[in-house]
């Protein structure tokens, strides 16, 4: 666990960790408040956002494509938003049929522009290469306190850890706003809680999650860390900060699992090659969130459901 | 159609400033000329409504008869299209501290993650400030709150886990826990049992006691003269309002459910007088 | 143009006109079936499904690999996908049934964790195959090149199949759609027609695998419904439109595809429908956008006209400036707020109407809350002069309305 350890596992294992946390935590909101598929539309949009940005500016740098997909993700959920008040359609109808046409849109745009010069591929914008991800400027754990192998780290370790920190900070904040207006709308607008402003804004905050993370293990699997470790939770306790914890416990839990037997299952099983990190992550978020629904403590519905 | 449109007694001074003629700071509650429609179906359609404080007053109609939309469209909930409501001479936003509401317990999910306790502290949110979180103080108010309407013994209970009427008597805590002047409840003896009604009507009358207002959104006509003050008849429109023993008559009740009468109550009731 | 004109005859060759063809069978199919699920507000179930054929896919070319094939035939990889996305919605049902998870977070779930899966299962495939084509990524997002004529046969029975059971069960899902709690009291098996339709739907969503993909599959079973939902409130209607729309979506966006062959055909087919949903979103006559503003418009006006006569009437001061706009645009009151002549004469008709309506709500409370007598509609429009009469007589019992 040495060296190679530190070159090649460490930094993609830590990526993921942070991308699936930070998905993990808006999630939590996200579920109660019935909102879980705007992960997925979102998810699907960042295709569009990247090409946009793609064509704008001619290079694949980190910056242009996350600025495109955070605007396009914006754009999707207004649109979204504008659909379902105007069309007075339900909200799934709503973005189903916001994302698909924009991620159509993005397959066209995709496709028509000279890719030639740069290779922007759409399977990789799917489903992403944690793998690659590696710090070979690093040497062995001392590593991390040199200051020119840190310069070599994978710029998505500082990227994610930053959204990390503003998606913890949001939580913080409006964390009484969060919870009374998931609660009871109503009373919240009635308390003089700007109740629509917070939403958008835990929709906004969803997507940076979202865009940060889509780099590491691509958009699909994204998904997967919005609902699956804060279901599981949910099936797990009834307090809302143990809910929040213990998501964060198996998001984590998800990505060093997912990794390990995405590089080693293989191997102990005699193949030669790895499998996919981000798709192995997602099926393991699938099997906590299997074992909570038969086994959590907390998994059987107790109160009548809202009347819609 | 978002904004709440002013009518006939405003001035609009250059400043867009919205000043009364003169303001009315004893009613609890002024409505005037409000029309409240989705779609082009009027919900509630050019209602003028006092409500005093020191009074029980309670709002009454038939089914959609617009009485929830009433309460929402003056808390600023739901867009009006037209008319004016004031708080003790002041719009929603300057008097939110002073306004506790109450609203319908289908309206929520009890399956959230919350205990009773959880519930009755978010009452205290105008209280704390940014970053502040609940604490001790909160709590301790909050379970001061609980014991006036007998739950402190479900403190720690998920709130799933309650009947309808412990459900009302914990949102009922929570509108205490916001010390208000003004308490505004959307049916808040539907579905509850005996004990519940009578825990309730207590508290309320105690909060009466104290000069507070209390208007309610009722559902049984039969108990209107026994527990209230005043009373609104409204069927889209204002039927008819005033002190129950003036208002309360079977010619009233006529006019705002006619046919449907018949079925909401069994005894023949007072006509002037209670 | 030119080659647009001659993809739209079938003049194209050989794969356009196939593919043409097809598209058009799977997009009438897919709107048929996608209203159903949208109409009872599930539209998002079909995501999940699209998703889960990824891992079915995948073990269907292992299964035939290992037992010596090629491991690319179409109606093996077919079946596969069906396999895993109909255990995929029972898994959704499941979860919804035994546990506290409310429906949209159970389709999110599975829709991801089998698509994770199912992209594991593919990176095994690539290492099997490393080094020959498996072809299998070309599920994500449709390829229609190179179509063979028995894939194209497998799709087509496929496609009538759907077509079939669409028929066969239009009035049991219909009125399911439109009142399953009636339905159900009219004798019809609520359960087993609701699993009728997610069969529609996996079967449709199977075939769309090879022509848009499962990514845009969805995009054919949602939009033209929701967009068809604009141009009627009649249940067999929208299935109609949406069948219709599908159809024309498939059959425009492939001849746009084929005229222009670096244009990949499922995105076009999903952007020609969105086209579609944009227009029906703005100008359908029956729930459009700009049909809505100009009747709420209208309505706001009448109810400031009526607002403000009956001010008028009561000599009261008004200062609410849609309402003068309004006065005075009808000639009712001069600049200065003062009524004209013509205004005292018709806010005089709107006291003695609004007194005829009082009378009228409680001689037929029902129709009170219908809405149509809130003093709106002309009270001639409403009521026969003989009824009018009726209810002038009844005033003429009360106080005279003058103010």
């Amino acid at each position: 666990m040495g060296q190679e350890f530190v070159q090649l596992s460490l930094t993609p294992m830590l990526i993921g960790i942070l991308a699936a946390v930070a998905c993990a935590l808006p999630g939590n909101f996200l579920l109660l408040r019935r909102q879980a598929l705007i992960g997925d539309a979102i998810s699907h949009v960042v295709l569009p956002g990247i090409v946009v940005a793609f064509l704008f500016t001619g290079t694949v740098s980190a910056w242009p494509m996350m600025i495109g997909a955070s605007l396009a993700a914006i754009f999707a959920v207004v649109l979204i938003e504008a659909i379902k008040r105007v069309g007075r359609v339900d909200a799934g109808a709503a973005m189903g049929v916001v994302f698909t046409a924009m991620f159509a849109d993005g397959v066209l745009l995709l496709e028509l522009s000279d890719t030639s010069s740069v290779h922007l591929d759409v399977e990789h914008a799917l489903y992403g290469n944690l793998e690659s991800l590696i710090w070979l400027a690093a040497d062995g754990w001392g590593s991390l306190a040199d200051w020119t192998a840190l310069s070599e780290m994978p710029p998505q370790v500082g990227r994610l850890a930053l959204v990390l920190a503003l998606v913890s900070g949001f939580l913080f904040a409006f964390w009484k706003e969060l919870t009374i207006s998931t609660f009871d709308e109503g009373f919240a607008l009635s308390l003089g809680i700007r109740a629509r402003l917070i939403g958008f804004l835990l929709v906004v905050t969803t997507a940076v999650a979202a865009v940060a993370a889509f780099d590491a293990v691509g958009s699909i699997i994204v998904i997967a860390m919005f609902i699956c470790p804060p279901a599981s939770a949910r099936l797990m306790t009834n307090g809302l900060g143990h809910q929040v914890a213990w998501s964060t416990l198996f998001a984590g839990a998800s990505a060093i699992l997912g990794y390990v037997l995405a590089g080693y299952a293989p191997l102990w099983l005699g193949a030669e090659n790895s499998v996919s990190a981000a798709g192995m992550i997602a099926t393991v978020s699938g099997f906590i969130l299997g074992f909570a629904c038969v086994l959590g403590p907390k998994r059987k519905r107790i109160g009548a459901a809202r009347e819609v | 159609m978002k904004n709440v449109v002013r009518n006939r007694f405003e001035i609009v001074s250059e400043a867009g400033q919205l000043t009364r003629g003169e303001p009315d700071t004893s009613k609890a509650l002024a409505i005037e000329g409000l029309t409240v429609a989705y779609g082009e179906k009027a919900a509630v359609f050019s209602l003028d409504a006092d409500f005093a404080a020191g009074r029980m007053s309670a709002i009454v109609g038939p089914n959609g008869a617009g009485k929830s939309t009433l309460l929402k469209a003056a808390l600023a909930i739901v867009p009006a299209l037209s008319g004016t409501v004031r708080f003790f001479g002041l719009s929603i936003d300057q008097a939110r501290g002073r306004v506790a509401y109450v609203p319908q317990r289908a309206s929520v999910d009890w399956d959230f993650p919350a205990r009773v306790v959880d519930v009755v502290m978010m009452g205290l949110y105008r209280t704390l400030g940014w970053f502040r979180f609940a604490g001790a103080n909160e709590r301790s108010r909050a379970m001061t709150c609980l014991q006036r309407v007998g739950m402190e013994d479900f403190a720690e209970r998920q709130i799933g886990q309650l009947s309808g009427g412990q459900q009302q008597r914990v949102f009922l805590a929570r509108a205490l826990a916001q010390d208000a002047d003004l308490y505004l409840l959307d049916e808040p003896l539907a579905g509850v049992d005996a004990a519940t009604e009578r825990t309730v009507m207590e508290v309320l009358k105690g909060l009466k006691s104290e000069g507070r207002a209390v208007v309610c959104v009722h559902h049984d006509l039969a108990t209107v003269p026994a527990y209230f003050d005043d009373v609104l008849l409204i069927n889209v429109r204002r039927i008819a309002a005033g002190p129950v023993g003036v208002v309360f008559t079977e010619a009233n009740l006529q006019k705002a459910y006619g046919g449907r009468l018949a079925g909401t109550v069994a005894a023949p009731l007072p006509v002037g007088g209670h | 143009m030119e080659n647009f004109l001659s993809a739209l005859f079938l003049q194209s060759g050989y794969n356009s006109a196939l593919v043409a063809i097809g598209a058009a069978l799977l997009g009438i199919a897919a709107g048929g079936a996608g209203t159903f699920i949208f109409l009872r507000k599930r539209a998002l179930v079909s995501d999940a499904a699209a998703h889960a054929t990824l891992p079915g896919i995948c073990l269907a070319f292992m299964t035939m690999v290992a037992l010596g094939g090629d491991g690319r035939s179409l109606a093996g990889l077919m079946a596969g996908s069906a396999i895993s996305a109909a255990a995929a919605l029972v898994l959704v049902d499941w979860i919804v049934r035994e546990t506290r998870l409310p429906e949209d977070a159970a389709i999110g779930a599975v829709l991801s964790v089998f698509f994770g899966f199912g992209i594991v299962l593919m990176t095994v495939v690539q290492n099997m195959t490393a080094g020959r084509q498996a072809g299998l990524e070309s599920f994500l997002l449709g390829s229609t090149a190179g179509m063979l004529f028995n894939e194209a046969v497998t799709i087509a029975i496929a496609g009538a199949a759907a077509g079939a059971v669409l028929f066969l069960l239009y009035r049991p899902m219909t009125l399911v759609a439109f009142d399953p709690e009636f339905a159900a009291t009219t004798g019809i098996p609520v359960r087993a027609t609701d699993l009728a339709t997610m069969g529609l739907v996996l079967v449709v969503t199977v075939i769309g695998l090879k022509v848009v993909g499962l990514v845009l599959i969805v995009a054919m079973l949602i939009i033209p419904a929701v967009a068809a939902r604009f141009w009627t409130e009649r249940v067999d209607r929208v299935v109609l439109i949406a069948s219709l729309m599908g159809g024309v979506s498939g059959y425009l966006g492939a001849a746009l595809s084929a005229a222009h062959p670096q244009v990949p055909t499922g995105a076009v087919i999903v952007l020609v429908a969105f086209s579609l949903f944009v227009v029906s979103l703005l100008l359908a006559p029956a729930r459009g956008v700009v049909a809505s503003v100009f009747r709420h418009l209208r309505f706001q006006r009448r109810v400031h006209l009526r607002q403000g006569l009956l001010a008028l009437a009561r000599d009261e001061p008004i200062f609410d400036r849609l309402t003068l706009k309004v006065l005075r645009g009808e000639g009712y009151i001069r600049g200065d707020g003062v009524a004209t002549l013509q205004g005292r004469a018709t806010e005089a008709n709107a006291l003695r109407d609004e007194a005829r309506w009082e009378v009228a709500r409680e001689m037929h409370l029902e129709g009170s809350l219908s809405g149509r007598f809130d003093g709106l509609n002309a009270i001639e429009d409403v009521f026969t002069p003989d009824e009018i009469r009726e209810l002038d007589r009844q005033l003429g019992g009360r106080i005279a309305v003058v103010s």
